[in-house]
């Protein structure tokens, strides 16, 4: 069996997290305050996870801010900013607006600005 | 735009939608914000990272949701804004003096004045850092808005001085637009940033965080090209043979905020030497009467949601000047004793018909202590702490029953407990 240490990123904060792993398994988590944390460890030891924000051009030169909808693997952020950074979209944009449908998984990427 | 209103608000960032919307709703409904930038929303505009609000509206919203969640609401209740409008300054009898394109330089006579102007970056030269004086060094935040507002990058090659939030999150959002950091240096022996963006802006890109170091030399003419960094002792100076180089064409700078409060100090409002804002009561009311201040222009805090509720308490007591009329103070001072940074406010009114809730930061990291406020030898509220570090400021509840008791100065300290 193997303990691991983590710091839970789902809040400022920052719990520390001990998981308890046998064989790729989580066998127990303790040290989270909530049930996020416990999620959290778990998608950690098998696959980490999170939101991933950036920016999206714009035809006018503006710059529209973004983010996944839902968690992608972190493994994949590079390679999805080259596919974010090689699209242009026009304005106006809202926020929640989905500016790539399906951009990993079911994983949209959305605006989270409202530009005129 | 009129000539008066009851109530200016200097600045359109969080504090400023917050204070004008809790201000509106107590009563005062003629409120004119000023922005000096072409949209409000202050440096969330240009926050585009995520985990703003999980305290206030249980989300993780990126900086221009948490912006619009207010600007909706500030919009709904027709309250007037001016943008790329900026106060030149204000005088005692609250009269403000500002320039904008479409106006010229114009004056409006208010009744209340709330000082929302937010904080600016510490600079290289307030560090003294040796070494040429090349392109390429850019604060954290000016970075921040090139890559995010404007859409280019400041270089290729980073190093990174200062392990604050906006360092943090300058190196992951470099690295994920193709840049290399090649080292984030602290001087301290611990990041004053959260813990989560160590792991997440750091160690998910496998950044290398040097504790104890700082850069002790900036190479290059015209770019830069390169910098040392150096292990530093207890007292933070720097260890020879430490010397570690980096060859870069970028160096960011995330080395602490300071309050916005040129404004403030020309009008004469009596600032703080430890939190470089206004002296507040704890209405949010400065020493100057009618001017209320809130937000990072006051205290520099760590999440925007403490700055709403900030903004929020100092609305209500501007509505509050401007309907019934100026509070006539009758206060005891409250300072910091052992241990403790600054504590605000530094006034407390003895009738406050509210709990008070002081904020401090305490000056180094604590394990297992007590916080403690007294007058004389009158305990008036403690509270334990397992763990206590600058990072993360601090409140401690000072119920209104126990104000009667207090003739005198209110000391806040903190000891370790044996």
């Amino acid at each position: 069996m193997e303990k691991i240490l983590l710091t839970c990123v789902e809040c400022p904060m920052g719990c520390q997290i001990q998981v308890e792993v046998e064989k790729g398994e989580v066998l127990s988590v303790t040290g989270n305050t909530c049930p996020r944390g416990k999620l959290y460890a778990q998608n950690e030891i098998k696959c980490p996870m999170r939101v991933l924000t950036t920016t999206v051009k714009t035809y006018d030169g503006k710059m529209v801010a973004v983010k996944t909808d839902k968690p992608v693997k972190r493994e994949s952020m590079l390679s999805l900013m080259k596919k974010i950074n090689a699209i242009t979209i026009d304005l106006p944009v809202k926020i929640g607006d989905i500016i790539i449908e399906n951009l990993e998984g079911d994983a949209n990427l959305i605006a989270t600005d409202d530009l005129q | 735009m009129k000539n008066n209103y009851d109530l200016v608000i200097i600045g359109g960032g969080p504090a400023g939608l917050a204070a004008a919307l809790s201000a509106y709703d107590n009563g005062a409904k003629d409120i004119l914000i000023i922005e000096r930038e072409n949209r409000t929303g202050g440096i969330l505009n240009q926050c585009i990272h995520n985990g703003f609000g999980l305290t206030r509206f249980k989300e993780s919203l990126s900086g221009p949701e948490y912006a619009a969640r207010f600007k909706t609401e500030v919009n709904k209740r027709g309250i007037e804004i001016l943008t790329e409008t900026t106060v030149l300054g204000f005088n005692k009898d609250k009269i403000v003096t500002a320039t904008s394109p479409v106006y010229g330089i114009f004056t409006v006579q208010a009744k209340a004045i709330i000082l929302a102007m937010g904080c600016r970056e510490r600079s290289r030269g307030a560090l003294n850092i040796p070494g040429s004086r090349p392109a390429g060094i850019y604060s954290a935040g000016t970075a921040q808005k090139y890559v995010n507002v404007k859409g280019y990058m400041p270089g290729k090659e980073v190093v990174i001085l200062g392990s604050g939030d906006i360092g943090l999150i300058m190196a992951r959002r470099m690295t994920l637009e193709g840049a290399k950091v090649h080292a984030v240096c602290e001087i301290m022996p611990y990041s004053s940033g959260l813990k989560r963006n160590i792991v997440q802006c750091l160690d998910d890109f496998g950044i290398p965080l040097y504790l104890n170091h700082t850069i002790t030399e900036i190479r290059g003419e015209g770019r830069v090209t390169g910098v040392t960094i150096s292990q530093v002792d207890e007292f933070k100076r720097p260890i020879p043979n430490t010397e570690k180089s980096f060859n870069c064409d970028t160096v960011l700078f995330s080395v602490g905020l300071i309050p916005e409060n040129e404004l403030a100090k020309s009008a004469g409002v009596p600032l703080s030497a430890r939190t470089r804002g206004a002296i507040v009561y704890q209405n949010r009311e400065t020493l100057t009467s009618g001017v209320f201040a809130c937000g990072n222009a006051l205290q520099v805090h760590d999440l925007v949601d403490f700055v709403s509720d900030e903004a929020e308490l100092a609305g209500r007591s501007a509505a509050e000047y401007i309907i019934k009329g100026a509070t006539i103070h009758d206060a005891f001072d409250c300072e910091n004793g052992a241990n403790i940074n600054y504590v605000l406010p530094q006034k407390i009114d003895k009738n406050a018909s509210e709990n008070v809730k002081l904020f401090f930061r305490v000056s180094n990291t604590f394990r297992n202590c007590t916080i403690k406020a007294v007058c004389g030898d009158k305990v008036i509220a403690t509270k334990k702490r397992l763990i206590a570090t600058p990072g993360e400021m601090e409140t401690l509840i000072i119920p209104t029953e126990k104000l009667k008791e207090i003739n005198g100065t209110l000391t806040l300290s903190l000891e370790v407990n044996e």
